[in-house]
């Protein structure tokens, strides 16, 4: 990855197997999920991953801006995925720069292969992602975010999206990197799941892995995901509970 | 409306097809079309070359020159890597700023290159923190009928693997040197149609395709680079075995990028 005449490496798995935060190769960082953390919007959602801090809010189905861009048969997903200029230890560029734009276009892409656009022809679904603090794996942050947002907005879906990195570190394979590890280590897979059929909605990867290693990331990745899937639904349970635990967990 | 309505025939058509695994132009769900590499294709530029896969044309060409490596990167060269979808090349594309569709052709060929290591890029260092090589290599694809990705980064590769350091030129050294590649990634795309996966889709296939893939490999049998895009959904045992399908393309590419 990025190493190049870079810096001296850290240490980033120590003899006994334990990460440079003391986490074993397949678990998670600590995360918690607050669904409808904004007033303005239809919909959204704070999720704190790690040191990660990331806002989603949802607007819409509303008009489409600029017009041209509607679709007679279908909502169009729109997405900016935004990081803030105090986000990083270097201060950020404010504005879209091409990662960003890249990262908006696949996210949107992810959701719009979920929603169920042809329900709201001729209308957008507008998805923004702020990224206030970052440390790796914003991308899925942002897409568990936004998830739980479509979710308090009330776009129907087919599913929920929990997403998740797979990295390679000091050459094992690895859920969920932390900056240190996503900087120094040797492969990076980001990968959001539909939970209902299995498959992958948003995919990408750089480094170096074998076809035995890729299969064991997304093998991986899908047991993480399906473990986020449940922090997921639990938020929307929370943001929803009417007469105490039992009546809101029903569904 | 009539665009969307032959868009959505059409569509339908080439999912069909798929069902009885045929496809638009005849070819089988697992043929590419046929390539061709001209290197040394523009004289002007430090290293090109032009790429056709079947009727998609792209042309690459490599510039260096002189300039600051990064503070972060002291002892590295730098590396740009930019896709113009120009025009000329197909009716939907407009004038104005970087559409997000050529801004992810350019990050996905930038991502292969880079993440392989293609070039050594502290090679390109003249001077520590001072004075490097800036690497840029521009794609403008002239004419789209599909799978842009693999084209230019094929074009990418066989300009770097063809171009020349103009160090005398500029006064660095006594006179010119290859520019010599250490890696060879390659990107293979693949689409969804229904139920069947095809590999290097057509235009018409790449609008009725529900997910593409793209899968990059190097010589060394690494995946070293994928990107998911358009909507749709692949299952994690399709990317295993499409893995598979790119490093057998990817081997076939090598050759034809360093054998012409």
């Amino acid at each position: 990855m990025g190493s190049v005449g870079a810096k001296e490496v850290p240490v980033l798995l120590s003899p006994d197997g334990k990460r440079i935060d003391g986490r074993k190769l397949d678990e998670l960082r600590s995360m918690r999920i607050v669904a409808g953390a904004l007033h303005q919007a239809d919909g959204s959602a704070f999720v704190e991953w790690g040191a990660n801090k990331v806002m989603a809010a949802v607007y819409g189905p509303r008009e489409v801006h600029p017009r041209h861009l509607q679709q007679n048969n279908k909502a169009i997903v729109q997405c900016k995925y935004n990081m803030a200029a105090f986000s990083v230890d270097e201060r950020k560029r404010p504005g879209l720069d091409r990662r960003s734009q890249e990262i908006s276009k696949v996210i949107a892409e992810a959701f719009e292969s979920v929603i169920f656009v042809e329900e709201f022809p001729r209308t957008s679904i507008d998805i923004y992602i702020e990224v206030l603090q970052a440390n790796a794996g914003t991308r899925c942050a942002g897409v568990v975010a936004a998830s739980v947002a479509l979710a308090d907005a009330g776009i129907p879906m087919v599913d929920l999206l929990p997403a998740v990195a797979v990295g390679k570190v000091a050459g094992k394979i690895a859920l969920d990197l932390k900056k240190e590890e996503d900087n120094f280590g040797e492969a990076d897979l980001p990968m959001a799941l539909v939970p209902q059929s299995g498959r992958l909605v948003l995919l990408q990867m750089e480094g170096h892995m074998t076809g035995p290693e890729l299969s064991e990331s997304l093998d991986l990745g899908v047991v993480g995901c399906r473990a986020i899937y449940e922090k997921m639904k639990q938020a929307l349970r929370d943001r929803y509970q009417l007469g105490g635990p039992s009546e809101g967990a029903a569904q | 409306m009539s665009n969307e309505v032959t868009a959505e025939i059409l569509g339908t058509h080439v999912l069909d097809l798929a069902r009885q695994g045929r496809r638009l132009d005849g070819r089988g769900l697992d043929e590419y079309r046929k390539v061709t590499v001209e290197p040394g294709f523009v004289a002007s530029a430090d290293g090109s070359a032009l790429v056709r896969i079947g009727a998609t044309a792209v042309v690459a060409g490599v510039k260096l020159e002189p300039g600051k490596p990064f503070p972060d990167t002291p002892n590295a060269g730098v590396l740009t890597t930019n896709a113009e979808l120009v025009p000329l090349s197909n009716p939907s594309f407009e004038p104005g700023p970087p559409h997000p569709r050529a801004i992810e052709v350019s990050r996905v060929i930038d991502r292969a290159i880079r993440a392989a290591e293609a070039i050594d890029l502290t090679k390109l260092c003249v001077t520590p923190g001072e004075k490097t090589w800036v690497c840029y290599v521009d794609v403008h694809v002239i004419d789209h009928s599909g799978n842009l990705i693999d084209a230019g980064s094929l074009a990418a590769l066989t300009a770097l693997a063809h171009a020349t350091l103009p160090a005398k030129r500029f006064g660095i050294a006594e006179s010119d040197s290859p520019l010599a590649l250490q890696h060879q990634p390659v990107e293979t795309t693949f689409v969804r149609l229904g139920d069947a996966i095809v590999v290097d889709p057509s235009f018409d296939e790449e609008l009725a395709c529900q997910g593409r893939l793209t899968i990059a490999t190097d010589e060394l049998a690494n995946v070293v680079a994928m990107q998911k895009g358009l909507i749709g959904a692949f299952s994690p045992e399709d990317v295993k075995s499409l893995a598979e399908r790119a490093f057998q393309h990817g081997d076939r590419m090598r050759k034809l990028a360093a054998g012409a």
